[in-house]
């Protein structure tokens, strides 16, 4: 079977969202990784090569270990993470606008 | 359209700091925090319980849309009416931890004021995740849309 890897079908899964999440602030080894999981070791593995297949990893060679990053490119920079949550707290800010503007005519 | 919330969050460091600027008096601003029923409609939560005073609290009840429900509760240390609530923040059952909020209300003008929220986070890698929850949520969102793209063309 000719299974199609994209970014859709990476991050259909909650332990590999995770896995997105606890690198994005750093890199790891793929020990390090499984550690934070309850999941199999093996399973663990799994999940980062499907991530690393669809670019959305990268691995880097130090030493005798093996380094998993976030891909920049196909993530984005860790700017523009941010956006998100500007943009959460600015509709926020808004909605609490426009209530009290209302509030303070009527 | 303009964006008026700015927020600085400096590369390796534990705090960020969220500023904004509203249309009102710093006094109608206040209430929007002081009020629970005002507090409902804009944070688009329950309002379990609101304390304010120093040494009290707050409880804040939401549900997704899956029907699952979460619970944002903290202490609040100091509440000083149009100037300041310091208070403590956690999303409870997820691995953030408790952060620390300093709210400062301060006029510009008698119909304008700004908000600045400093939080401060356990670890740089906790704040580092915070700020990427909306992004993970996100992610989450655009692959139901897809699932439910897809169920329709079944």
């Amino acid at each position: 079977m000719n299974l199609r890897r994209d970014v859709f079908q990476a991050i259909s899964d909650p332990t590999r969202r995770a896995i997105l999440l606890l690198l994005a602030s750093q890199s790891l080894t793929a020990g390090a990784i499984a550690s934070n999981f309850d999941t199999a070791r093996p399973t663990v593995s799994k999940h980062l090569a499907i991530l690393t297949e669809c670019e959305l990893l990268t691995q880097e060679q130090t030493g005798r270990e093996i380094h998993y990053h976030i891909n920049a490119k196909q993530m984005k920079e860790v700017a523009d993470f941010i956006e998100p949550f500007r943009k959460m707290w600015d509709d926020r800010f808004n909605k609490l606008e426009s209530i009290m503007k209302k509030y303070k005519k009527g | 359209m303009e964006r008026k919330t700015k927020i600085d969050a400096e590369k390796g460091t534990q705090e960020l700091f969220i500023t904004r600027e509203f249309a009102l008096p710093v006094d109608l601003l206040f209430k929007a925090y002081e009020d629970a029923e005002i507090v409902e409609q804009w944070m688009g939560t329950k309002v379990v319980k609101l304390e304010n005073k120093r040494q009290g609290g707050y409880i804040f009840e939401t549900i997704d849309p899956k029907g699952n429900k979460h619970i944002f509760s903290g202490s609040i240390h100091e509440f000083v009416p149009n100037q300041k609530i310091t208070r403590t923040f956690e999303m409870e059952n997820t691995p953030f931890g408790i952060q620390l909020e300093f709210l400062e209300f301060e006029p510009i003008t008698e119909d304008t004021c700004r908000l600045k929220m400093h939080v401060v986070y356990r670890s740089v890698a906790i704040r580092d995740q915070v700020l990427q929850l909306p992004f993970a949520q996100g992610i989450n969102m655009a692959h139901n849309r897809i699932q439910d793209i897809l169920r329709q063309l079944k």
